[in-house]
Formats: structure tokens, C-alpha cells, sequence
């Protein structure tokens, strides 16, 4: 699993670009990709969210990606898979994370991708903090995961 | 040598540091530590742990040379 960490603005796309046209990648075989592309809304709980403070903790976060793929592997095999994750200063429109995974065939990239999102979400080890006009808080939670 | 204890997010600001070290004697388990740090009182359950950067629980034993952290609710994604 190829983890990234940016403190600077990335383009989520000339990374796949460049990650699916790089040698390693088995591309004639691989049927099916699965994407997850998070970018920071320009609102939250019905105010305006002017920037975001994304603190994380440097090693036990790449730690617990490694760990969060390789347990989603062994219950859904996909081949190749990245995750990409924005840290610092962020504004409206960035794009906060990427993750992506890469099988044969459709339903192991899908739901692959959807455990590691979940995943990321509940246990790896990062923390936003909103600023709100003039005003500034720590996020307590993130929003639910399910659509039903 | 210690326990290198480490402090995140909103507990690092209420904390006011983002690190201390502890002398190792007495301290068993997470639970011994925090107690350390906050005059016995025990480990809210709204906040995490971690000895060596892996979860661990109140119960986990800590050793001399570990870093210890706490740390609240993870919001990334």
C-alpha cells in the first residue's frame, strides 16, 4: 500500500495519473478501480468554515493506514492500493483525501475502497480543527459514514 | 532513561504542552501514567491511547523507553 502525507495543496488526479502509468503498476490485468476523492466543504453544521487545521501523528498515522489495508486485504483482496492524506493549512476546495484501490474485478475494488475509507475515518490518527470567522474549535466527530 | 509522554489535538491545548517525560518507577499500565499526570484521576473514556504509536487500553503495560500518547477522537478523512 503506497501512503502519502501532503502539507501543501495536491492535484489528487495527475496522482493517479502518474500512479496507474508507473512500471509497478500491473495495469493489463487489473479489471477495476475504485476511487475516494475527500475535499474540505466550505461549511459545517449550517456555518461557514473559512480554512481547516489537519494535525496529525507523525508515524503512528502512516502505522495505522499500513495496518488499516493490510486487514480490509485479507477479507477483500485488491491488488494495489494508495492512500494520499492532506495535513496542515487547508482551504475550501482542497482536496483533504485520496484513496484508491486497484483488483481484477469490480466488487473487490468497491468495497475495498468503502472498508478504508470507513477505516480512515474511525482510527487513523488525525485531527481537524474548524475556523469559523473569528472563532476556532477542535471537530469532535465526523459525520456518519452510512446513506440509509 | 523514562516514558516519553506525548499529547494531541485539543488535549494538547488544554493540557498546555505537547510532551513530557516521566521517571518509569511505579508506572505499570497506561492507566498509571495518565494517573501520573493528573493527580489519580482515571482516563476519560472519551479520550484514546497509544504505547508506541499502536492503540492501546488503560490496562496496557507501559515499560521504561515507551512513549505514551493520548489523544481524543480521530476526525480525519
Amino acid at each position: 500500500m503506497e501512503i502519502q502525507l501532503f502539507e501543501t495543496p495536491y492535484d489528487p488526479y495527475a496522482l493517479l495519473r502518474d500512479f496507474e502509468m508507473a512500471p509497478d503498476h500491473p495495469g493489463s490485468h487489473l479489471g477495476a478501480a475504485s476511487l475516494f476523492i475527500g475535499t474540505m466543504r466550505d461549511f459545517n453544521e449550517g456555518e461557514a468554515v473559512e480554512s481547516l487545521w489537519l494535525e496529525h501523528y507523525p508515524g503512528m498515522t502512516e502505522r495505522e493506514l499500513q495496518k488499516i489495508a493490510q486487514e480490509v486485504r485479507q477479507t477483500t483482496p485488491f491488488e494495489r492500493g494508495l492512500i494520499v492524506h492532506r495535513v496542515g493549512h487547508i482551504t475550501p476546495g482542497d482536496t483533504i483525501v485520496l484513496i484508491g484501490t486497484w483488483s481484477c474485478h469490480r466488487a473487490e475494488a468497491i468495497t475495498a475502497t468503502s472498508k478504508i475509507v470507513e477505516a480512515l475515518k474511525h482510527r487513523a490518527p488525525f485531527w481537524k480543527k474548524e475556523q469559523r470567522g473569528e472563532k476556532n474549535h477542535w471537530v469532535e466527530r465526523n459525520t456518519p459514514g452510512s446513506v440509509a | 532513561m523514562s516514558i516519553h509522554v506525548r499529547y494531541f489535538a485539543s488535549l494538547r491545548e488544554t493540557m498546555g504542552r505537547m510532551d513530557e517525560s516521566l521517571s518509569p518507577d511505579g508506572l505499570l499500565t497506561v492507566s498509571d501514567v495518565w494517573k501520573a499526570v493528573h493527580q489519580g484521576q482515571t482516563l476519560p473514556d472519551h479520550l484514546l491511547c497509544a504505547v508506541n504509536m499502536a492503540y492501546a487500553k488503560p490496562e496496557s503495560p507501559v515499560q521504561d523507553g515507551d512513549e505514551v500518547a493520548f489523544f481524543p477522537q480521530v476526525t480525519g478523512g
